[in-house]
């Protein structure tokens, strides 16, 4: 079983990439659970087509912890098995416990059967917190991938999440597998994000272009395989997909200091006029 | 080496460089030793300290009897501080008295997640409908500072929803370095919501508020006995057997009397800067020191009648206690102590001590500031630190209608010549060459000035009083009087001079000989040993 944690900067399609690469993880016939740690509930609304699932949190609160699985997981596109973690609205409690307290109730309930060969996390933002780290604290996803794009903030926030990792990868055994380059349309966008990743220690494993059908099957609560599988971007999905599944190169990310990630950006984020 | 120097040796260089701060031996001129107080604890050190939420809700607010206190947090933090401190009290006529109920939110996982104000506005909800107080103080524990339950909304909810007082307290226990934040923060609170909100004038000529007194065993009540006897009336006590509904009036009595200095010096403080109230520092435990204290009152209003009417109570309460006090005396002279607590006991109970003829040898605070053992003149040399300046500093000014002090500031300097007036002398003035003062005592330190100082007696707490009655010295507890008391004024002086003539008296550990004194309990071999020959 191969745990894998998605980070990235908030708004920059961690759930949209993660549900897409996962449809055509599918396609693949590999068994997955989609694992969605945001409080916000919408990390599997995609596979599931529609927001219909009941969170753990919630659950928790009001069945209390003796409660079947079934009851908080749902199989959605490809038989994928989706999980949301849920969490308290904006600017109340504690996200980060709920992340901790979820996932240690899936564990006790039996989610992770032995024939899966995937579990996702998709994580919302930084590590902002214990909470936040839990997926990729031991015994947890021993890989990640960091979701990014050209975008200054975007590599600020990647470079951030790599710290993170750096600080796990000692004790929990944690890797990085790689960014994905969900492009923006930036100048120089491909070619700063593989400066970027090389100076990690690392490689942009896939670089997704910017496409309205991804938008349009996002409307119709479907990811872009489900909604249109002939469609180039669909295929684009389908060599992540596969790209992922064969990686093979994890390492222990080396975190730029602040000044280095200014010097890459001059370097390759400003094409010449 | 003095026992000083014998007590910080056994520690590693970093320890050392830290506790020798902390640790003085009294030398040629007291007065004139510097001592550092109200810092962080060296980590591992076994300390004796509370926390910022133990000092807020377990010494000040606690007491308070017509106050529904809610615990707001996991249940532990409730339950343990529940009737610890003896804070007695009793219900005035149609009032109530919620002292000996303990009242908490129990916040379970899923409260910390989604956030507890909905758990805790149920609970006063059910706390209004059980219970109709007239007022309600939130006390917050650790994990709500974590995950921001905002609990001054919460109170303003209610004060707005059923029409009563409700005071929030943000007193997480890791604010500070000790319960002294919480404190701070319990005074700002009471200065902010409840004093001065009341207008019921005292009726007596001289009226009176005991700040600092928690009434531990009824040692608030016998204060209260003496000066009501020379003709006082007691406006309000902060805050043992202390209540709300007088509290509010605080502010129209005459004289703020300040027992423990540490917890309530602030209030005494704002109280001068708000009303213009003069606070006089009094010492009710000690025979001598609460003689002292009454005539210190006297002389602050200047009545000759209620001078000669204060020697007419002392004589007589005199009288009445003389034999007993002669008795224990003779008992205990020459005795030396050792006393370890909070924040002005380790000062006050060295003068009751004295009356019996025991010296006091070794002394700690918990939890005390510079000021309380140097006195109130290094003020304004102490050095803000990260953790002084996380807790508010609340600065009121005079009030436009109610600031009226009742002496020109001429005639205050004139005053001070004779009575502690607005001030603290500090604990360790009073102590004697060789003498050991000691802040933020921990264990070992305890355990090894007993052995270097072998005093007959050691007044301490829960924490630490079997483990030194054990090796042969007799402890009191002092935070409890070890369910006995009370211990100030002439009665209680009584009653502590029986209680200490007993412990020392039947200290039956002494007479235990454990048997590592007799006998091996490691057994060894040589390994080799012939060969080694």
């Amino acid at each position: 079983m191969r745990q894998v944690a998605i980070y990235g900067k908030g708004g920059i399609g961690k759930s949209t990439t993660t549900q897409n690469l996962n449809a055509g993880l599918g396609e693949m016939g590999k068994k997955i659970m989609i694992v969605g740690c945001d409080p916000k509930a919408d990390s599997t609304r995609l596979i599931l087509g529609g927001l219909a699932q009941q969170t753990v949190l919630d659950t928790l609160r009001e069945e209390g912890d003796d409660i079947e699985l079934d009851l908080v997981l749902k199989k959605g596109f490809c038989g994928i098995k989706c999980v949301e973690s849920g969490g308290p609205e904006p600017g109340v409690g504690c996200a980060g416990r709920g992340i901790i307290t979820s996932i240690g109730l899936l564990e006790r309930l039996g989610a992770y059967e032995a024939d899966l060969d995937y579990v996702f996390y998709d994580v919302l933002g930084d590590v902002v917190c214990g909470g936040f780290a839990m997926p990729i604290r031991e015994g947890k996803a021993r890989e990640i991938y960091i979701v990014c794009s050209g975008e200054m903030m975007a590599l600020y926030a990647a470079n951030n999440i790599s710290k993170g990792i750096t600080k796990f990868a000692n004790t929990g055994g944690v890797r990085l597998g790689g960014l994905i380059c969900n492009s923006r349309k930036v100048d120089g966008e491909a070619e700063l994000v593989e400066a970027f990743a090389k100076e990690l220690g690392t490689q942009m494993i896939h670089f997704v272009p910017r496409d309205n059908m991804v938008q349009r099957a996002e409307i119709n609560k479907k990811t872009v395989i489900d909604y249109d599988p002939g469609c180039p971007q669909a295929d684009v999905y389908r060599e992540l997909a596969r790209k992922i599944d064969e990686n093979d190169m994890f390492v222990i990310p080396k975190p730029l200091k602040q000044e280095r990630l200014e010097q890459i950006l001059m370097e390759h984020g400003i094409l010449d006029a | 080496m003095n026992e000083r120097s014998r007590t910080l040796d056994k520690y590693s260089s970093r320890v050392y460089k830290n506790r020798k701060e902390h640790l003085v031996q009294i030398e040629n001129a007291p007065g004139s030793q510097e001592i550092t107080a109200n810092t962080r604890t060296v980590p591992g050190i076994i300390t004796n300290r509370g926390c910022c939420y133990a000092g807020c809700k377990g010494v000040v607010v606690g007491p308070l009897k017509d106050v529904l206190v809610i615990t707001h947090g996991p249940i532990g933090c409730g339950y343990y501080s529940w009737g610890t401190r003896r804070n007695k009290a009793v219900a005035e006529e149609g009032g109530q008295n919620y002292v000996p109920y303990c009242f908490s939110t129990d916040m379970q996982e899923s409260d910390i997640v989604f956030g507890g104000e909905k758990k805790l506005e149920n609970a006063i909800a059910e706390a209004v409908e059980i219970f109709s107080p007239k007022c309600i103080m939130i006390c917050s524990t650790c994990p709500i500072g974590l995950i921001g339950d905002d609990v001054q909304a919460v109170a303003k909810r209610t004060e707005m929803k059923y029409g009563i007082t409700c005071v929030a307290y943000s007193c997480e226990g890791y604010k500070g370095v000790s319960q002294s934040a919480g404190h701070h923060i319990a005074n700002n609170g009471l200065m902010k919501y409840i004093i001065g909100t009341g207008d019921k004038r005292p009726t007596k000529k001289y009226s009176l508020n005991i700040l600092g007194e928690y009434n531990i065993g009824g040692d608030g009540w016998e204060q209260e006995r003496i000066l009501k006897r020379i003709g006082y009336e007691i406006v309000t006590v902060f805050t043992g057997d202390g209540s709300v509904e007088t509290m509010k009036n605080a502010h129209l009595a005459d004289l703020n009397l300040v027992m423990c200095h540490r917890s309530i010096n602030y209030v005494a403080e704002m109280m001068k800067a708000k009303y213009g109230m003069d606070w006089l520092k009094v010492n009710f435990i000690g025979v001598g020191a609460t003689m002292q204290s009454l005539r210190d009152i006297a002389k602050y209003f200047g009545d000759p009648e209620l001078m000669a009417r204060t020697e007419e109570v002392i004589q007589d309460e005199l009288a009445q206690i003389a034999p007993d006090m002669e008795y224990f005396k003779s008992k205990l002279k020459g005795k030396t102590a050792g006393i370890f607590v909070g924040g002005s006991r380790s000062h006050h109970y060295q003068a009751l001590l004295r009356d019996l003829g025991v010296e006091t040898i070794i002394a700690g605070y918990e939890f005390a500031h510079r000021d309380d053992y140097e006195g109130r003149e290094v003020l304004p040399f102490i050095k803000e630190d990260a953790d002084s300046k996380n807790i508010e500093n609340l600065v009121v000014g005079p009030d436009p209608k109610l600031y009226k002090p009742k002496f020109s500031e001429a005639e205050i300097e004139k005053l001070r010549e004779e009575i502690p007036l607005d001030t603290y002398a500090g604990m360790m003035r009073e102590m004697k060459e060789g003498h050991i003062v000691v802040d933020d005592y921990n264990h070992y330190e305890t355990e090894m000035l007993i052995k270097l100082m072998k005093p007959d007696i050691f007044f301490s707490g829960i924490k630490d009083k079997y483990i030194i009655q054990r090796g042969g010295t007799p402890s009191r507890q002092m935070h409890s009087y070890d369910y006995s008391g009370p211990y100030a004024g002439f009665r209680g002086a009584v009653n502590f001079g029986r209680d200490v003539t007993m412990a020392i008296f039947t200290n039956a550990w002494a007479f235990v000989v454990p048997p590592w004194k007799t006998q091996s309990v490691i057994k060894g071999s040589l390994t080799g040993g012939e060969e080694a020959c």
